[in-house]
């Protein structure tokens, strides 16, 4: 049998297709409308298709099913604005008489609209991520509120206000005008990012569904890149981050789903064609002459595609901290630059410039000490590795710094 | 949190030096700096280069480069954010041009544009 396998790869693929379609076509009020018939649309296909069985091109059927519903849904509308509305003394919403166009150039048009629609300023960033997995990658509320480690509830909620919110923004639907689209993007950029970082650093145990956001995230800047006009230097450097990054996925975790240190993982296991699609897009990223922090990035995972230490290889990633945190300053990225930095001038200089970091709160701040500290005083390296392990949030985390403590132990005796 | 100028002031600023030693002085300055931007102080900077430097003078004759009759010369800024003074001091204590014997680092407060100022 493989109907069971077909409609949710079906679903899959064309949910968002007929979605971003009829959002386009109905208008940025009517979001649930859309979501509503491209969902009902397979419902009649589950319902048709088990006793008919297939057709002979279901993705056809499908498009058909979706219009013939949308224009139900307009009549009706319409009946309602003419012959209710003014009795109601209202104004009428209008419709004009549209043709459901799904066609491919339709399709991707309306994606990249909605992706500029939905990254509005006038709602949160953690919802634009949520609204866009819902409309534009077409996952459900579970996988959804699955993602973000919270409950259907409070997903079905923020989406909902995240959509009246929209709503009475009275978004367009359209394509930012030329003078406009730089500072839209950077909006879109930073919504596809976290839409990448949730999937690359979620807690979440399912590996599939981690991976599936990221690809997802990949997929929607594709969508950038294939545009003429969305096509920058800087989407470009999202995009080689993005392949650098998912490049070691298989090598990152276990079969347990525990986290696999960098230098511990197995670097034939390292997704080659994707280094070179990352390596790809960071040669097209390094046209003009802006430096963002996306360059900044890519360059950076560039380096740890490398495997062997080298001297280089580690000023590289230093001096890419160094710009990076002049940029944007983030924990992380000073973290990790004081890494790069005891393996560049070593544990000593490090050391002094990592007592000076106030991250007392943070358990990395702690772990990073008792790294540096290891071999140069022990007992310090214990003391801050037992900082680190009361700070721990995850019991990933406690894990790799009992591990960290268990072998620093097991050197002295 | 104040903000705070760190001007660095090079004694001689014709010297040439050779191309590993600007290598070297290159890669201190970006770590010196990343460090001040690992800790959340670092507002802005650049340095100055000596092309296309010019002086006018009061009596508006301009002439070429900072050198001349001056023998110092600013190689470059960075604003810091600091607590106090004494915290823009310390950074300023770790800045590479001092390995220059008689440079200097002038640190100044930023003036607030707070209407007091």
């Amino acid at each position: 049998m493989e109907q069971p396998e077909l409609i949710p790869h079906l679903f899959r693929t064309e949910f968002r297709k007929i979605a971003a379609v009829l959002c386009k076509t109905f208008g940025i009020g009517h979001i649930e409308t859309a979501e509503d018939i491209a969902g009902d649309t397979f419902l009649a296909a589950i319902e048709t298709w088990s006793y008919k069985g297939l057709p002979e091109n279901p993705t056809a059927w499908l498009y058909l099913v979706a219009k013939n519903k949308a224009r139900n849904y307009l009549t009706r509308n319409s009946i309602f604005a003419e012959k209710i509305f003014p009795q109601l003394n209202q104004r009428a919403p209008e419709f004009e008489e549209t043709d459901i166009d799904l066609s491919e150039q339709n399709i991707t048009d309306s994606q990249l609209q909605m992706l500029f629609a939905i990254c509005h300023p006038s709602i949160s960033t953690e919802s634009q991520v949520g609204l866009a997995l819902r409309i534009l990658c077409g996952f459900g509320i579970d996988e959804i509120a699955n993602a973000f480690l919270s409950n259907k509830e409070t997903i079905a909620k923020r989406l909902s206000r995240a959509k009246e919110k929209l709503r009475n923004e009275k978004v367009n639907i359209e394509f930012p005008r030329e003078t406009e689209i730089s500072k839209r993007l950077e909006a879109v950029m930073v919504t596809l990012y976290l839409l990448f970082s949730e999937g690359y650093y979620s807690e979440s145990r399912d590996t599939i569904l981690r991976e599936d956001l990221c690809f997802e995230a990949m997929r929607l800047t594709h969508l950038l890149i294939d545009n003429e006009r969305t096509d920058q230097p800087i989407v470009n450097a999202l995009l080689s981050l993005m392949c650098f990054h998912s490049s070691r996925f298989a090598a990152r975790k276990n079969e347990n789903g525990e986290i696999i240190l960098y230098d511990d993982q197995d670097e034939t296991l390292w997704d080659q064609e994707l280094i070179a699609k990352g390596a790809y897009y960071l040669r097209r990223a390094s046209q003009g002459n802006t430096v963002s922090k996306y360059h900044i990035e890519a360059g950076i995972a560039y380096w740890h595609t490398v495997k062997t230490d080298t001297k280089e290889k580690w000023e590289n990633i230093l001096q890419l901290h160094n710009q990076l945190l002049q940029i944007e300053y983030s924990p992380i990225a000073a973290l990790n630059r004081t890494f790069a930095l005891s393996k560049a001038n070593g544990k000593p200089a490090a050391i002094a410039e990592a007592e000076k970091l106030n991250l007392a709160n943070n358990h990395f701040y702690f772990t990073l000490l008792g790294e540096l500290y290891n071999g140069i005083d022990n007992d310090k390296a214990k003391a801050n590795l037992a900082k680190a392990l009361r700070l721990a949030k995850t019991n990933t985390d406690r894990q790799t710094i009992q591990q960290k403590i268990d072998s620093l132990s097991s050197k002295k005796d | 949190m104040d903000e705070f100028v760190l001007l660095m002031r090079h004694m001689d600023g014709s010297k040439i030096a050779s191309p590993e030693q600007m290598q070297a002085w290159m890669k201190q300055t970006m770590d010196w700096i990343g460090g001040i931007a690992a800790q959340n102080k670092f507002v802005t900077g650049t340095g100055l280069p000596f092309d296309d430097a010019r002086v006018v003078n009061s009596d508006k004759v301009v002439t070429n480069g900072p050198f001349g009759e001056i023998k110092e010369t600013i190689g470059g800024y960075i604003i810091v954010k600091a607590d106090s003074v004494e915290e823009a001091v310390e950074f300023a204590k770790g800045c590479p041009v001092l390995q220059g014997e008689g440079n200097t680092v002038e640190v100044r407060k930023v003036a607030k544009k707070d209407g007091v100022h």
